[in-house]
């Protein structure tokens, strides 16, 4: 099967081109990128290759999200393997990495294997699992990296929950190191954060909503670095949301110590102050942060001191939401809003367009050193394709997501997925997308 | 005035006139309460459900009688929040209870905001009776009551509020509400009993309760939970009391006819001195209890439509 792809804006960050070409693909590889394909392919087979003119609109590597979560095994009310690459798909996501908090905590061989089974079953989205850093992530002891590895676990992460014990991060970085695996770390002091609702300032204070303070995640993402720097192992801090880890990262990748750093969209889109409503959509872990926070992500990510965009999707049901706030679960279901939300950082001119999608494609890839996130000759044909200009109005109803809680819901957006390919596949496409 | 809301979940959405028309229908209903036959057949036929997810004697008590002096039927229905874990939520308890159609439904619960959850489910009129460190309108209004009645007045009164205002729900209602009024409030605990940012709020806050109670008017003593000291957020109710315990020494720092008020139930010698809790000349600790019922007539009043 060969698909031409005619006449859009291509954008490929690993090469650093941004020009309208066309790009030709064929036995799931990209075959060839160059201008007027269609007439040296006409003279020959045109009748065997499926033609697809994209004429303004933009055409990039396939976009990974290096944080989701899949529910399963264990939690399927929330969300399926299968429903979560569906959404992976529509959202314009050819690849993702899903953390390890299922139930079981996907912390050995054969839960990994599952993973990549039921993946490999829906055949959306490229699925790679992450496996835990501690035995049922819980922060004692460590599980099996090389067993792991060797199943298809790309990184380790006890994501969700922090690993309070020094000595195991420190191990944990060095082991994984020597593996070549990333260390993931979710930032948190159980300590700071306990009981904790929403972001600890003005609005925790008027609403009456235990707080957890910036520091929380600040304390740390610092005594990471300096494990990090100590053993000269690379380590990923998941989900950064305050200005003060902003900083900390900046000055330790100033000092040239092997930090990457991703945020989410909520971090640079809302802040605590629509929380007044108490509506349980908002609450996520960390928690949506100050004004001024927002404005240090977006500059964190404006400099490079954020290296991607991940969506920590978090699916959850009705009924893990619909609760008083302390009660209620933390998340947002991302998959199906990020590239739109992503793309106002576009808009407000804080990135290019191709910085954006190199936050969203190759840095992801160079980080969990997946061979993807490049439209060169030769490599997987997962592309991503959307039309930037298209306005929409966000329905949860909509999502193919099981996960319904998003804060977004009839936000006007401009920018949507169009098509989405992986590995030569059409794996979605717009309705109003004539193919 | 027409009294336009479905419910009141807090001070800070009221507004002044809102306030002067609670606290005026209060006075108004004060009388009954000294009657022979303490009841009026105003809301005959309505139905008040108490629900109260966490342990209340005084409020839980203060509602009741004011639903019966008004001959509405009252239902008290003690939750737990244990509930949640054994699978019934607050909407299932909501929607079981609004079946039942009653008019207006009094709820206390130890997380802020589920009054408000519970305000955009059913279509009864809801009562936060207490929600977390959120709000306590009622006790709020109750104060403000008791402050207009000894002191004739509101506006431009200094007035102090003493203890750990990080978990009071009494003391950010009181600030919404004294502040909305005109009065100068200001605050003084131990820096981890004073939340982020409160200064936010118009007030201002003190470490030292004697730098907050100079030539104040009122010295409102909010109680101190003793499991808070398991959280190391104070070192002992011994230390505690020898630095913001009100008693006859540093309250010659207040005005000479400073009134002393606390929201019940008091830890004597803790917050305040038993001699100046028990001092009928400065201490109004039970006058507030007195026009809790009245506060609480006059909103299950107002809310089932009464001064249409």
């Amino acid at each position: 099967m060969k698909i031409l792809l005619t006449g859009a804006r291509v954008i490929d960050p690993a090469r650093k081109t941004d020009t309208t070409a066309d790009i030709l693909l064929e036995d799931g590889k990209i075959a060839k990128t160059g201008t007027d394909l269609l007439s040296s392919v006409k003279s020959k087979e045109a009748v065997k290759i499926k033609i697809i003119d994209l004429d303004g609109m933009v055409l990039t590597p396939g976009l990974i999200d290096m944080h989701t979560h899949l529910r399963e095994p264990g939690l399927e009310y929330k969300e399926t393997i299968a429903s979560g690459a569906r959404a992976a798909v529509t959202g314009g996501f050819t690849s993702i990495a899903c953390m390890p908090n299922t139930d079981p905590v996907n912390d050995n061989r054969s839960i990994t294997e599952f993973i990549k089974r039921k993946a490999s079953e829906a055949a959306l989205a490229n699925v790679y699992p992450i496996g835990a850093i501690s035995r049922g992530s819980s922060g004692i002891q460590m599980t099996e990296f090389w067993d792991l590895k060797e199943a298809g676990a790309v990184a380790l992460s006890d994501d969700g929950k922090p690993v309070m014990d020094a000595a195991l991060m420190r191990h944990a970085l060095e082991y994984a190191h020597s593996l070549s695996l990333p260390v993931i770390a979710h930032s948190e002091d159980t300590n700071l954060s306990a009981g904790g609702q929403m972001n600890e300032g003005y609005y925790s204070t008027i609403l009456g909503l235990r707080g957890i303070p910036s520091i929380a995640e600040e304390v740390m993402i610092a005594r990471d670095i300096l494990i990090a720097e100590f053993t000269k192992t690379h380590l990923h801090i998941a989900h950064v949301s305050t200005a003060g880890s902003v900083r900390l990262i900046r000055n330790a990748k100033e000092r040239g110590i092997q930090i990457t750093a991703e945020t989410a969209p909520h971090y640079f889109t809302l802040t605590d102050e629509v929380l007044q409503t108490y509506s349980t959509s908002l609450k996520v872990n960390p928690p949506l942060r100050s004004a001024a926070d927002l404005k240090a992500i977006r500059e964190g990510l404006a400099d490079g001191t954020l290296d991607a965009i991940a969506t920590d999707h978090a699916p959850h049901a009705r009924t893990d939401k619909e609760l008083e706030f302390e009660y209620a679960a933390s998340g947002i279901s991302g998959l199906e809003t990020s590239l739109s939300l992503s793309l106002r950082l576009v808009q407000d001119g804080v990135l290019s367009l191709p910085d954006l999608i190199a936050k969203m494609s190759l840095n992801p890839a160079q980080i969990l050193h997946l061979p993807k996130g490049t439209l060169a000759a030769g490599a997987d044909a997962d592309i991503t394709v959307f039309d930037p200009h298209l306005k929409w109005t966000v329905d949860v109803g909509a999502f193919c997501s099981k996960g319904k809680n998003s804060p977004f819901h009839g936000w006007e957006m401009q920018g949507k997925a169009l098509l989405t390919i992986v590995g030569g596949e059409i794996k979605y496409s717009l309705p109003s997308l004539k193919i | 005035m027409k009294f336009e809301r479905k419910d009141i979940l807090g001070i800070s959405e009221l507004s002044v006139n809102e306030i002067n028309l609670i606290l005026e229908t209060a006075e108004s209903f004060l009388e009954i309460s000294t009657r022979e036959i303490k009841k009026v057949p105003t809301l005959r036929g309505k139905t008040v459900i108490n629900l109260f997810f966490e342990a209340s004697t005084r409020t839980r008590t203060s509602f009741e009688i004011a639903g019966k002096r008004l001959s509405a039927d009252t239902i008290n229905i003690s939750a737990s929040t244990s509930s949640v874990v054994k699978g019934e939520t607050l909407i299932d308890t909501a929607r079981n209870l609004e079946a039942m159609n009653p008019d207006v439904i009094v709820i206390r619960h130890s997380a802020a905001g589920a009054p408000h959850l519970l305000a955009t489910l059913v279509k009864q009129s809801i009562i936060n009776a207490g929600d977390g460190a959120h709000e306590h309108p009622t006790q709020a209004l109750l104060d403000m009551m008791t402050i207009k009645e000894k002191k004739g007045k509101i506006a431009g009164l200094k007035i102090a509020i003493i203890g750990d205002i990080t978990h009071s729900r009494v003391a950010r209602s009181n600030i919404y509400g004294l502040t909305k009024m005109g009065a100068e409030v200001v605050l003084a605990g131990p820096s981890t009993m004073l939340p982020r940012d409160i200064e936010q709020m118009g007030v201002k806050a003190y470490t030292k309760l004697e730098d907050a109670i100079p030539d104040a008017d009122v010295v409102m003593m909010l109680r101190i939970q003793l499991e808070r000291q398991k959280q190391n957020i104070f070192p002992s109710l011994r230390e505690y009391s020898q630095r913001y315990c009100l008693h006859s020494r540093n309250i010659t720092l207040a005005r000479k006819d400073a009134i002393v008020m606390h929201p019940g139930p008091i830890n004597r010698g803790v917050e305040i001195s038993p001699d100046i809790a028990d001092d009928s000349s400065r201490s109004v600790i039970l006058d507030q209890v007195n026009k809790g019922v009245a506060v609480r007539m006059a909103l299950l009043y107002l809310l089932t439509g009464g001064n249409e």
